[in-house]
């Protein structure tokens, strides 16, 4: 069995005496997408984000591949991890092609190897091959994500974090993507962890569902788990909390 | 044609290299014509002499000149007795040519005898409206207090001025101003004040057909003209000292009126005035040179690119980094932008005042100015923009692993770089117009030709230096808008899809 890709011990974070995280255990396992779900001010940002050294922890200590993160290792340990958030956060004055090249060639990786990866990582993420040229402002909210998905990937990274990527798109759009990143996450078969508030996005691509409230983890498990031996009545609520339009059909009188 | 040309250049450079070494005199001169026109009598018979003199023309008041001769910004400048006693000396109580000598000798400055003539505060009134109100002595004012009186600053300001003309008559106006001198005499014409103070010599007692009451109480003291030096251009240039001691005892006040008013009238430049004088009262022929309209714009022009790009590039390389500083601790940045913004409030001209002890007369003093009045605008808007970048962006950036520098520089600036070039613009722009107060002490620039014009009354002088500086704001404007497509990235210039 291979080392987690996080291990969170007590880790706890408040904003200005307001708590966004209570001392919270975690270990993310490797190799498959963990998700971490709740409502607004659950804490699940909070906790992604201190996975990635965005956000220091008051208490506790955030292990990634058993290596502690502190402030002299963040900025390297941050380069084997791909980071991802909703509307893509692309840098704007850059071309879509920069954007995703940027930390590549900061690092001196040689044109040939940029090339190599950008060209994979468009078909993967199939992404129209004349969008790379396009600035941010030009690109539609479904090319932005890919974009930036491309952006996360182009280290190759051991794991990708990505914080609401499908947040704020039109639902056909959403669909479409999360085809597409279920896709991705199989065949890279690397460490994901997801933040959605997406009951239904969080049981069609995680495999460990996190479910959090008011800074706390209440259950962690799989979809079946949740459903079968919900560890609080909110899981249940959660769980339910979806409507299908198959549901009002059944219901409308015919 | 043009070798000719070279050559003559060429020649003209290797003299100028070989007076170099020899000790150049500097004349300064006050902003009111009289004092140019003496500034330029001594300058030319210093260069007859055979030492090299420059005139640095109108440099303001009488604080400017004491402190630029005090440190040896200049070396000689014509003064008047009343203002060393009154003015200089304020408090000293120095009564007669001896105290004042000797007053003068502790700071190292020493002084001619009188030119010859005794330019003394006068009031004056129109002639016509004296007549009227039956007006012949300064005491009959205080049968007025309805009067509206005018004064320039300086005589509002010192003690040997108003103040002491006031008590002295017990005058009862309320309704004091202060203007410029030059402009008194159109405020006296449209009749927005009845009287004013005039200089006992200004050409304009006859042209504005003024009336100069009678000092029957004896309030204004002496004010006879003299040469203040200093002390060590005795070993510096002795013959300076000699050549300009010949115009001791030589001008009288019929002279030096006539003097004035063709320059101030005739719209005779100072130069030609000043030599013609030396021809006939001394019988010493002086070459003058009189560039002409293109050469002067030309000079002005380059003068005042000087004093702007100069402070401008000083102000870029500070206001930058204070910028970003203001954008990353924003507690030290409200600390800065206080200072800065404190800077901005200082008057221009108390500024300029201030900085003559330190840095002397000239661009030097300018430049500071300028370059301190140019860093709020900059360091504003680079603090706004940098703190204007979405919060998503800054965290993607950070969660790359792009260290600090890099992100500051790939990012964060070129995203910035809108609202940065629109800050250095603005600073741009208000700089090419508050450089034409440069002029004031001698920095040159487009403001000379306005500050002469305000001095004779001409407007025509007035747009000479007006209108180019003008242009060159617009000119600097577009400039920027143009730099702003080159430098700004173009996918922030894009419209959003």
């Amino acid at each position: 069995m291979t080392a987690p890709a996080f291990q969170l011990s007590g880790v706890s974070k408040s904003y200005r005496g307001t708590l966004a995280l209570a001392p919270t255990d975690l270990t993310v396992p490797a190799g498959q997408t963990t998700v971490l779900i709740g409502q607004s001010g659950s804490g699940k940002s909070t906790l992604l984000r201190l996975m990635i050294g965005l956000v220091r922890p008051d208490t506790g200590r955030v292990l990634f591949q058993g290596t502690e993160l502190t402030e002299a290792n963040v900025l390297s340990l941050r380069r084997r991890m791909g980071y991802g958030i909703q509307g893509g956060g692309l840098f704007p004055h850059l071309t879509a092609a920069q954007n995703i090249c940027l930390m590549a060639s900061y690092l001196g990786w040689p044109q040939s190897r940029i090339q190599a990866q950008l060209s994979e990582l468009v078909h993967l993420t199939q992404f129209p091959e004349s969008g790379l040229n396009r600035y941010p402002s030009q690109l539609s909210g479904g090319q932005a994500q890919r974009v930036s998905l491309m952006r996360a990937l182009m280290l190759g990274p051991d794991v990708i974090l990505l914080d609401e990527p499908l947040g704020a798109l039109d639902p056909v759009t959403r669909y479409d993507l999360q085809t597409d990143l279920k896709t991705v996450f199989q065949k890279l078969g690397k460490t994901v962890v997801l933040v959605t508030h997406d009951i239904g996005e969080a049981a069609y691509l995680g495999q460990c569902l996190v479910i959090l409230r008011g800074g706390r983890i209440l259950q962690s498990g799989t979809l079946e788990q949740l459903i079968r031996s919900p560890a609080d009545p909110f899981v249940t609520r959660f769980v339910q909390a979806q409507r299908s339009p198959r549901d009002e059909l059944r219901a409308a009188p015919s | 044609m043009n070798w000719v040309c070279l050559l003559s250049l060429l020649a003209g450079s290797t003299l100028a290299r070989a007076e170099e070494k020899r000790a150049v005199v500097h004349v300064g001169s006050k902003s009111f014509t009289e004092s140019v026109i003496l500034g330029e009598l001594v300058t030319q018979l210093v260069s007859s002499a055979g030492v090299r003199a420059v005139h640095r023309q109108q440099l303001g008041g009488t604080k400017i000149l004491w402190a630029a001769l005090l440190s040896g910004e200049i070396d000689v400048y014509p003064e008047y007795t009343g203002t060393i006693a009154q003015e200089m000396f304020a408090g000293a109580g120095l009564r007669g040519e001896e105290a004042i000598r000797k007053a003068l000798a502790d700071r190292g400055i020493a002084m001619t005898g009188s030119l010859g003539f005794n330019n003394t505060y006068a009031i004056g009134m129109r002639e016509e409206r004296a007549e009227r109100l039956g007006i012949k002595k300064i005491s009959d004012l205080a049968q007025h207090p309805e009067l509206k009186l005018g004064f320039s600053n300086e005589f509002i300001d010192r003690t040997d001025g108003w103040p002491l003309l006031r008590d002295r008559y017990g005058l009862p106006q309320r309704e004091v101003r202060g203007i410029d001198h030059d402009l008194a005499y159109r405020a006296l014409e449209s009749e927005a004040i009845d009287a004013t103070d005039l200089y006992s010599t200004d050409a304009d007692i006859l042209y504005y057909h003024l009336r100069a009451l009678d000092d029957d109480r004896r309030a204004f003291p002496e004010y006879n003209a003299v040469l203040l030096y200093r002390a060590g251009l005795a070993t510096k240039a002795p013959e300076a000292i000699s050549s300009f001691s010949r115009l001791v005892g030589r001008i009288d006040a019929k002279d030096m009126i006539a003097m004035n008013a063709r320059a101030k009238l005739d719209r005779a430049p100072e130069t030609r005035v000043a030599a013609d004088f030396l021809s006939q009262k001394l019988g010493i022929a002086t070459a003058v040179r009189e560039p002409s309209a293109v050469d002067r714009l030309l000079l002005h022009l380059r003068e005042h690119l000087f004093l702007v790009s100069l402070s401008l590039l000083a102000a870029i390389a500070v206001a930058l980094p204070l910028g970003i500083l203001c954008a990353r601790w924003p507690r030290a940045g409200q600390v800065i932008l206080g200072v800065v913004g404190i800077i901005q409030t200082i008057p221009s001209l108390a500024l300029l005042v201030f900085m003559i002890p330190l840095l002397g007369i000239g661009a030097k003093p300018s430049i500071v100015a300028l370059f301190l009045y140019s860093l709020l605008p900059i360091v504003r808007n680079t603090a706004s923009g940098l703190q204007g970048i979405s919060i998503d962006v800054r965290e993607s950036a950070e969660a790359l692993g792009l260290p600090d520098g890099a992100r500051l520089r790939r990012i964060e600036l070129p995203m910035a770089s809108p609202s940065i070039l629109a800050g250095i613009q603005t600073s741009a722009v208000i700089n090419v117009g508050t450089a034409t107060l440069g002029a004031l002490i001698g920095a040159g620039g487009f403001g000379q030709p306005i500050l002469t014009g305000i001095r004779l009354n001409d407007v025509g002088l007035i747009l000479q230096g007006a209108v180019p500086a003008a242009l060159l704001a617009l000119l600097v404007q577009g400039l920027f808008e143009i730099l702003a497509r080159v430098l700004v990235p173009r996918g922030l210039r894009l419209p959003s899809a």
